[in-house]
């Protein structure tokens, strides 16, 4: 049969359906989903069969997690807990690895020493690229091993799809859709995997403002820095006892805010460069299911393992690479890092930071973890990362490099709000599929975090306060 | 005779999935919430990998089982409610079962809400004889007081059933021996064709035997392809043409893309 | 005398049915997507639905059908028109 006999029949199928739907006056497409359900019916009707039913536990259960009392409180509850398992269980793990890391660190510089193999190479290679690496993985792997399998233990229980019910009117005003939670929560983990979980999301409309968004909650890689500095300049000034909850309330504060701006960001999206109807929300809640502990837990954990491997050795050595290199290449009396730090510090004096600060951000965008790491190098004038165990000696260092309680402040704020790792760019190019949107993802957070920290910075010093 | 060159193909440009030579492929499709990836995971164990489907955006995982010494590669299908509508989820699993032809498509269902699960096995079983029904959740089920004739279930669809809890592990030695059986053609299935009401039923009278004369029924059930006329599914009416394309139909994209 | 007794049912709107009550779907004023997704999980005219619970701000609201739960929002729902 050849192409124009084939064609025309094709147009004359096409034409003699438009026919019969005029005639009948029939929209087919609905009659056939309704006889289909009508042989559904009649087949379940003979062979399945609902006894006296017990008791709906599910039912009971949506009771309480959805009701106007108690349904947000829980929610705020558990995403608390999780918070807080994440990260004090990580704490001895990272420890461990850490040292694990840099035992064996030892070990390579011997063998390198023994090849006689030149300084410079040590440095790029191990100061630089291996250092690096072991930071990430140290840092990140034991969070997101207990945040994400956490996080898929309440999915399989059913638990999150209450989440997005009890949240989408609050999002609907933005309107967004109320998914857009879940990807929030998922950023807590880390922003990749919160843009990757933006695929929850039906509307590309709505994918994209959460996409856009996702870098305004805090990641695993961010909270050791916020914690830090929050201890040193906010909660340590306190008595003992008042620690913990004073370090939990800056910590919940900081959170808060980059919740609030995400739900602004959304909103003015919405009415500017997202301009759309809100879509609808179809959302089923399933039934309260017993998750299976043991198989959830290691899944996730491998997925995690390798993805905190992965990005380690793609993304975080040959980035550990380059700072050594900025580190130690000498332009005169001083480093490259020095120059470039002196270069930005009167940018950075206007929104509350020093030159060394921002440049650590900027280095940093491989991967939030190493921000602090790489500021510690340049005030300490220092050939390669390091971290002080102690926070009595960070408190020293950083004051003794200008630190006030404003410059606390303002890092924290910008390490809150500033551009998106890379990492999460490169995944947000991936699902968006598009440069201009890529490009957007890393200008709005940027943008925001120089007008937040200039307000902030500004207003103190206007105000006598700093 | 189904052109295995062309399939093998089409499998791995169109849905990057690649075959070992004689490894049957196994669709797994379902409702989103109904213990896929249980069945999924229980199948492959370790043997898996996750992906995109190509050009998209949506999770392809993958993985392989053996059973009596033949090698199945099974393909985890994005969850959808049905083939009908126009998601891309929807589009990719109807895609794969109508064009990618899988030797054998299991269909995951809930058996605590077995009315709205069916509603996408009698699709699929519109589309091709080759499925195999896996009523997932007994357990939940029984929970409930849900009581459900099997047997009965099995005689109204005309294909197999197999009764799984896929957390438990029930079931799952079941559902391998018939898609064995399936794969390998040592068992026909007659499965059951969707009634519908008259004035549709008229209408496809008129329409089937039009479409006997396009000469595609080896590739794809006319009745089906006449029913998504009557849907006016364009998208998928695109897809038809495009991949009867690859199977040697001659090239009708650019004229019909014009009047559609 | 027999007096006819006419089964009166009121008309409304899914998104008024009171949490708790049943009713019957007569049809949906809902257009494209949202459309096929609401008749795809089987809530089509002659489909019996159970008003669950509403959200802690009174939308979205939850409903049983065939067996399962989705909640749509009070938007949607208003385009639903049923019998009680």
């Amino acid at each position: 049969m050849n192409n124009t006999i084939r064609n025309t029949a094709l147009l004359d199928l096409k034409r003699e359906v438009q026919k019969k739907r005029l005639a009948e006056g029939n929209n087919y497409a609905d009659q056939i989903v309704a006889d289909i359900f009508a042989n559904v019916e009649n087949i379940v009707k003979k062979n399945v069969f609902q006894k006296e039913n017990q008791t709906n536990w599910s039912q009971i259960a949506d009771n309480i997690l959805t009701s106007r009392v108690t349904g947000y409180p829980i929610m705020l509850l558990t995403l608390a807990c999780i918070l807080w398992l994440t990260i004090s269980g990580a704490n001895v793990p990272s420890a461990v690895l850490s040292d694990i890391f840099f035992r064996f660190q030892d070990i390579l510089t011997g063998i390198f020493i023994h090849l006689g193999a030149p300084d410079w190479l040590h440095g790029v290679l191990i100061l630089g690229a291996y250092r690096s690496l072991a930071w990430v993985v140290s840092v990140m792997l034991p969070p997101m091993a207990i945040f994400f399998p956490l996080f898929t233990l309440l999915e399989d229980l059913g638990y999150l799809p209450r989440v997005s019910f009890n949240l989408d009117s609050l999002f609907k005003k933005a309107k967004a859709c109320g998914k857009q939670s879940l990807t929030m929560c998922m950023g807590f983990g880390c922003n990749a995997a919160g843009v990757t979980s933006c695929r929850i999301i039906d509307s590309p409309r709505e994918r994209l403002i959460a996409i856009l968004t996702n870098n305004f909650v805090p990641c695993n890689g961010r909270f050791p820095a916020l914690i830090a500095i929050g201890m040193i300049f906010g909660a340590g000034t306190l008595p003992l006892h008042l620690q913990s909850a004073a370090i939990a309330g800056i910590i919940t504060g900081m959170i808060l805010l980059g919740i609030a701006v995400t739900f602004v960001v959304s909103w003015v999206l919405s009415h500017t460069l997202l301009k759309g109807e809100a879509s609808s929300l179809v959302l089923e809640l399933p039934p309260y299911r017993k998750p299976k502990i043991g198989s959830i837990l290691y899944r996730s954990f491998i997925d995690r393992t390798v993805f905190v491997l992965r990005r380690a050795v793609v993304v975080a050595a040959p980035a550990g690479a380059i700072i050594w290199l900025v580190g130690n290449v000498y332009v005169g009396e001083m480093s490259l890092l020095a120059h470039i730090a002196n270069f930005l510090d009167p940018l950075a004096f206007v929104i509350g930071l020093d030159g060394f600060i921002l440049l650590a951000f900027i280095l940093g965008l491989p991967a939030n973890e190493i921000v602090f790491p790489i500021l510690i190098m340049g005030y300490l004038s220092s050939s390669y990362m390091i971290e002080l165990e102690n926070l009595a000696d960070l408190q020293t260092l950083l004051v003794s490099n200008g630190w006030t309680w404003l410059t606390a402040l303002c890092t924290m704020l910008f390490s809150l709000l500033h551009w998106p790792c890379a990492t999460t760019l490169l995944t947000t190019l991936k699902e968006t599929g598009s440069k201009k949107w890529s490009l957007f993802a890393f200008l709005i957070p940027t943008v925001i975090a120089f007008l937040i920290c200039f307000a902030v910075a500004q207003s103190a010093r206007l105000l006598g306060l700093a | 005779m189904e052109d295995s060159g062309a399939r093998s193909k089409i499998l791995k440009e169109h849905f990057g999935i690649s075959t070992k030579e004689n490894q049957k492929v196994i669709a797994l499709a379902g409702n989103p919430n109904v213990g896929k990836s249980t069945v999924f995971n229980a199948l492959t164990g370790l043997r898996q990998h996750t992906g995109n489907w190509p050009g998209k955006t949506v999770d392809n995982a993958q993985g392989t089982f053996t059973y009596k010494k033949n090698s199945f590669l099974l393909v985890d299908l994005p969850g959808t409610y049905s083939l009908l509508a126009h998601t891309v989820e929807e589009e990719i699993a109807r895609n794969f079962i109508c064009f990618g032809q899988p030797d054998v498509t299991v269909v995951v269902l809930d058996a605590t809400s077995l009315e709205r699960n069916l509603n996408l096995a009698l699709q699929i079983m519109e589309i091709t004889s080759q499925v195999v029904v896996c009523v997932n959740l007994i357990d939940e089920a029984e929970r409930k007081n849900i009581i459900i004739d099997f047997s009965g279930l099995e005689k109204e669809l005309g294909v197999p059933v197999v009764a799984a809890a896929a957390r438990k592990g029930i079931g799952l030695e079941k559902l391998k021996e018939e898609v064995y059986q399936i794969a390998l053609g040592l068992k026909k299935v007659q499965p059951r064709k969707i009634r519908y009401s008259p004035e549709i039923e008229n209408a496809l009278a008129d329409l089937v035997p039009k479409i006997h004369s396009l000469g595609c029924e080896q590739l794809l059930n006319p009745r089906w392809v006449a029913l998504r006329f009557l849907d006016s599914d364009e998208e998928l009416i695109n897809s038809i043409v495009k991949y009867l394309d690859l199977q040697g139909w001659p090239s009708v994209r650019d004229e019909v893309g014009i009047a559609l | 005398m027999h007096e006819e007794k006419t089964n009166k049912k009121s008309q409304t709107t899914l998104s008024q049915m009171p949490v708790g009550s049943t009713c019957t779907i007569a049809d949906l004023h809902l257009e494209g997507l949202l459309r096929r997704r609401v008749m795809d999980l089987g809530i089509i005219p002659g489909t019996a639905v159970q008003c669950i619970r509403k959200g802690p701000s009174g939308d979205p609201i939850a409903y049983t059908v065939r067996g399962t739960t989705i909640a749509l929002r009070k938007e949607d729902a208003a385009k639903i028109n049923v019998f009680m």
